[in-house]
């Protein structure tokens, strides 16, 4: 079983992409497989590695880096949402990388379920 | 970039994805970029529908004027989707009766569906993206 993970809210304001770091988690520890995660709207903030939360409080973008290092998944970033938001290469957190809406509606036809995280 | 490689990759696999559109046009972007991603899973010559549901029915109402906010109007976006053979659109009785629509208020035709019909036509999806 693949899952496909979509994450269309920011960090901290929002817990969609808390849920879904240990929906992925979950989802890999059962021996599940988790090839990719796309962002979405302001679900883009996620991939800046230049947060910088304060100690006691979990780093939403390095967690994500650090899982995608794990267990090899793909982060990938929308190009046209990132551009909106300033978010750009330069500012990548490790693992992440910025593409087409492509990389979402692949992963609709490719795996076995889409699951999306947001309002 | 890798999209269009993407595209020879998937050739012959269709499946079925509905975009549900809860929410009003303006206020949040996620009508405005929800509709992108609608455009190019038809790209990738899937099967498409659109949903509209609660507020996003107000998506598809006839006089959107967005002048006074200063955002850009992507109403007549819908009018062109049957150019990128996206031509089933649901829309939801319910959520239409609530808020005092009906048909003819829409700038485009749908098909008004009960709650139950509603739920029968997702269950049938392969994919339902819901923004």
């Amino acid at each position: 079983m693949q899952f496909g993970i979509l994450v269309n809210e920011g960090p901290y304001s929002h817990q969609a992409s808390d849920s879904a770091y240990l929906f992925a988690r979950s989802a890999i520890e059962k021996g599940y497989k988790v090839p990719r995660v796309f962002f979405y709207h302001d679900g883009v903030y996620n991939a800046s590695r230049l947060a910088t939360p304060p100690q006691d409080d979990r780093n939403v973008s390095a967690r994500w880096s650090k899982l995608a290092a794990d267990h090899g998944i793909d982060l990938v970033v929308c190009v046209a949402a990132a551009q909106r938001r300033g978010i750009t290469d330069g500012v990548l957190g490790d693992n992440f990388r910025i593409s087409g809406l492509g990389q979402l509606v692949e992963m609709g036809i490719q795996y076995d379920r889409l699951v999306t995280f947001g309002d | 970039m890798s999209d269009m490689d993407d595209m020879d990759d998937d050739a012959g696999i269709v499946k079925k994805f509905m975009f549900l559109n809860r929410k009003a046009p303006h206020g949040t972007v996620y009508a405005l970029e929800g509709l992108e991603v609608v455009l190019i899973t038809a790209a990738f010559d899937q099967d498409v529908s659109m949903a509209f549901t609660d507020d996003g029915v107000y998506q598809l109402v006839k006089g959107i004027d967005t002048k006074g906010i200063e955002v850009k109007d992507f109403s007549k976006t819908y009018r062109a989707l049957e150019g990128y053979d996206i031509e089933k659109l649901y829309v939801d009785q319910v959520s239409m009766d609530a808020r005092g629509l009906s048909e003819d208020d829409l700038i485009v035709d749908v098909t008004v569906l009960s709650v139950d019909e509603m739920a029968n036509l997702m269950a049938e999806q392969d994919v339902v993206i819901s923004f």
